[in-house]
C-alpha cells in the first residue's frame, strides 16, 4: 500500500484512530499516575467518546472504501457509530457516581471500555469477513473482562466465566460458517461477495449447500452476541452477575452494534439470498420475542428482567430485518436508537437503588417510588411505558416503524405476533408502574442520586416522553442509513 | 494408494469441530476441559481456511487462519484469567458448581 492510499484510508478510519489512540493515552496515564487517576481517566474516556462523536458528525469526508476495501464507510455505518459512542457515552456518565461507591474504581474499567466501543466501530464498519472477526474480537475480549470486573465477588466473576465460555463458543461457530463461506465462494470481502451471490440469483441458481450451512453458522453466531433465542441463556445470569454499570452499558451499545452487524452481514453480502436468511430471522424473531415477553413475568431481579426485556426487543428490532425491505431497515435502526434511550435511561433509575450504602436489585425495592422519590419514579415510569409501547411515548413508535414494513412485506403472522407478545409484555412494565404508585412506601433510597445521573435521567425521559414531537432528525438519519444498502445494491 | 483430497480436509475439520462442541456440552467435570474444546473448534476452523486456502489457490485464507491463531492466543489468556478470579472466589472449577445464578 503507497503512502498516499495509506493516508487516505487513515482518514477513512478517523474516529477509530483517533479512539484507540486516546485509549492508549488515557491508559498511559492511568499507569503513571495510580490509583488516584480513576477520575481522571473516566473524564478522558467520555471527552474521547464524544470527540470520536464529533469526528463521525463534523469530521473531514471519509472515504468510502479503505484499507483495501476491508473497511467501509456509509451512512447506515455513520449513524449506528454515532448511537453506539452516545450510549458508551452516556453510561459512562451514569456510572461515575457507582463505580466510586462500589469501589470499583480502577482506571482500566474506563480503558476497557473505550476499547470495546472501537472494537465496536470497527466491526460496525466492516467490510470484510476477516475486519468483522478481528473487530468482534477485541470488543468481546474486552467485554468478558469487564464483567468479571468486581473480581473478589463470586457473580461478578461467573458472570465473566459464563459469558466468557458462551461467547468464546459463539465467536467459534461464527469462524466455522466464515471458512465454509470462504472455501466456497473463494472471497471473504462484503462487495465480492454481493456480486458473487447476486449474479448466482441472477442467473437462476440455487444457493451452494456450503455456502448455506456457512450462513447458517454464521447468523447463529451473530445471534449470540445480539442475545436473540435460542442463543439467550447466557444473557439473564450475566445481566445478574455483572456490576449494574458493566450491565447498563452490555444493554446498550454491544447491542446495537451487534444488531448493526446483523443488518450489514445479512443485507450486505447475503443480500440477493433474502429468501434463505428470512425464515431463520423470523423464526428468531418469534422465538425472542416469546420468551422475552413470558420469562419476563416471574422475575424478581430488576438486572434480571432488565435481560429478559432485552431479548424481547432485540426479537422487535428483528422484525424490521425480517422485512428485508429498505423501511424495515430504516425501522430497525430507529428501534435501535429508541431502545438505547430508553434502557439508559432505566439503568440510570436501577443505578440510584441504594438502602442504607448499598445496592438494592429487588423489583419489591421500587414499592411506593412516588412517595418518596416522585420525580424518579415518573422518570421509571415514562421508560416502563416506552418499553410496553404505549402512544405516545418513543418506544410505540419505534414498534410502529418496525411493525409496518413487516405486515407490507406480507409477514402477517410475524407482525401479529409481535403486537400479542408487546400486550404480554405491558404486564410486567405496568407492574412497576403499579408498584411505585399504588403500594405502601418501602424504605426509600438514599440521596442525593448524584447530580450526572439525575441529568442523565431528566435528558432521556424528555426524549422518550416528548419523541412525537420532532421524530424528523431521527428518522430522516435512519431513512438515510438504510439507503446507504439499497443504493449501492441499485 | 489413496491421494489426499480437499473432501478429506474437510472432514476431519468437521470431525474435530463436532468434537469440540459435544466436549463443551458434555462435559460436567471441569472448566479447563471446555476451554480446550474451545481451542479444538478454533483448530478445526483453521485446518479448514488452510485446506480452501491451498485448494482454491488464494493466500487470504492462511492470513485469516494466523489472525485466528492470534487471536485465540489473547482469548485462552483472558479465559484463564478469568477461571483464576472464579477459583479464588468459589474455591472449585467444576461445571457443576458455576450455578450460584439459575440458569
Amino acid at each position: 500500500m503507497d503512502t498516499a492510499s495509506l493516508t487516505t484510508s487513515l482518514i477513512a478510519a478517523l474516529p477509530e484512530v483517533f479512539l484507540a489512540c486516546a485509549g492508549i493515552f488515557i491508559l498511559m496515564v492511568g499507569v503513571f499516575s495510580g490509583a488516584r487517576a480513576t477520575h481522571t481517566a473516566m473524564l478522558l474516556s467520555v471527552a474521547a467518546l464524544v470527540g470520536a462523536l464529533v469526528l463521525v458528525l463534523f469530521g473531514p469526508s471519509r472515504a468510502a472504501f479503505a484499507f483495501n476495501d476491508l473497511f467501509v464507510n456509509d451512512g447506515f455505518g455513520d449513524f449506528m457509530k454515532i448511537v453506539v459512542l452516545g450510549a458508551a457515552a452516556l453510561t459512562l456518565i451514569i456510572s461515575f457516581g457507582y463505580i466510586r461507591r462500589e469501589q470499583l474504581d480502577r482506571f482500566e474499567y474506563p480503558v476497557l471500555l473505550v476499547f470495546a466501543v472501537v472494537g465496536m466501530l470497527m466491526m460496525i464498519s466492516a467490510n470484510d469477513l476477516i475486519s468483522l472477526y478481528v473487530g468482534l474480537e477485541l470488543q468481546s475480549l474486552a467485554l468478558y473482562v469487564v464483567a468479571a470486573f468486581r473480581r473478589d465477588t463470586l457473580r461478578s466473576s461467573e458472570a465473566g466465566l459464563k459469558y466468557f465460555l458462551l461467547g468464546a463458543l459463539s465467536s467459534g461457530m461464527m469462524l466455522y460458517g466464515m471458512s465454509l463461506v470462504y472455501g466456497f465462494t473463494g472471497t471473504t470481502s462484503f462487495t465480492v461477495l454481493a456480486d458473487h451471490f447476486a449474479g448466482q440469483a441472477a442467473a437462476g441458481q440455487e444457493l451452494w449447500l456450503g455456502a448455506l450451512v456457512g450462513l447458517v453458522f454464521v447468523v447463529a453466531g451473530l445471534a449470540f452476541k445480539i442475545s436473540a433465542v435460542p442463543f439467550h441463556m447466557w444473557t439473564p445470569d450475566v445481566y445478574e452477575g455483572a456490576p449494574t454499570s458493566v450491565t447498563a452499558f452490555f444493554a446498550a451499545a454491544p447491542k446495537v452494534a451487534a444488531m448493526a452487524l446483523v443488518v450489514r452481514v445479512l443485507m450486505g453480502p447475503f443480500g440477493a439470498w433474502v429468501e434463505q436468511w428470512q425464515q431463520i430471522v423470523v423464526f428468531v424473531s418469534i422465538a425472542s420475542m416469546l420468551l422475552g415477553a413470558l420469562a419476563a413475568i416471574q422475575q424478581t431481579n430488576i438486572k434480571r428482567l432488565m435481560a429478559y426485556s432485552s431479548i424481547g426487543h432485540v426479537g422487535y428490532a428483528l422484525v424490521g430485518l425480517a422485512a428485508g425491505t429498505e423501511a424495515g431497515i430504516r425501522g430497525v435502526a430507529i428501534y435501535m436508537a429508541i431502545y438505547v434511550l430508553m434502557t439508559i435511561g432505566t439503568f440510570a433509575c436501577i443505578l440510584c437503588m441504594r438502602q442504607k450504602e448499598r445496592m438494592v436489585e429487588g423489583i419489591d425495592d421500587l414499592k411506593g417510588l412516588s412517595k418518596t422519590h416522585p420525580l424518579m419514579a415518573l422518570a421509571l415510569a415514562i421508560f416502563m411505558f416506552s418499553m410496553a409501547g404505549i402512544p405516545p411515548m418513543a418506544g410505540f413508535f419505534g414498534k410502529i416503524y418496525v411493525f409496518l414494513p413487516a405486515i407490507e412485506a406480507g409477514l402477517y403472522a410475524l407482525a401479529v405476533i409481535g403486537v400479542l407478545t408487546s400486550v404480554v409484555a405491558c404486564y410486567y412494565y405496568l407492574r412497576i408502574v403499579k408498584l411505585m404508585y399504588f403500594d405502601e412506601p418501602a424504605e426509600g433510597f438514599d440521596r442525593p442520586v448524584g447530580r450526572e445521573v439525575g441529568a442523565v435521567i431528566a435528558g432521556t425521559a424528555v426524549l422518550v416522553l416528548f419523541f412525537f414531537v420532532a421524530p424528523g432528525p431521527l428518522v430522516d438519519g435512519a431513512a438515510a442509513a438504510a439507503d446507504a444498502f439499497f443504493a449501492v445494491a441499485g | 494408494m489413496w491421494e489426499l483430497t480437499l473432501a478429506h480436509y474437510l472432514t476431519v475439520a468437521a470431525i474435530v469441530f463436532t468434537l469440540g462442541m459435544f466436549g463443551i456440552f458434555l462435559n460436567r467435570k471441569n472448566v479447563i476441559i471446555i476451554l480446550m474444546s474451545i481451542e479444538l473448534m478454533l483448530l478445526a476452523v483453521n485446518i479448514n481456511l488452510v485446506a480452501f486456502s491451498w485448494h482454491l489457490g488464494d493466500l487470504v485464507g492462511q492470513v485469516f487462519a494466523m489472525l485466528i491463531l492470534t487471536v485465540a492466543a489473547a482469548e485462552a489468556a483472558i479465559g484463564l484469567a478469568i477461571l483464576v478470579v472464579y477459583f479464588r472466589n468459589r474455591g472449585s472449577i467444576a461445571v457443576e458448581d458455576i450455578n450460584m445464578m439459575k440458569g
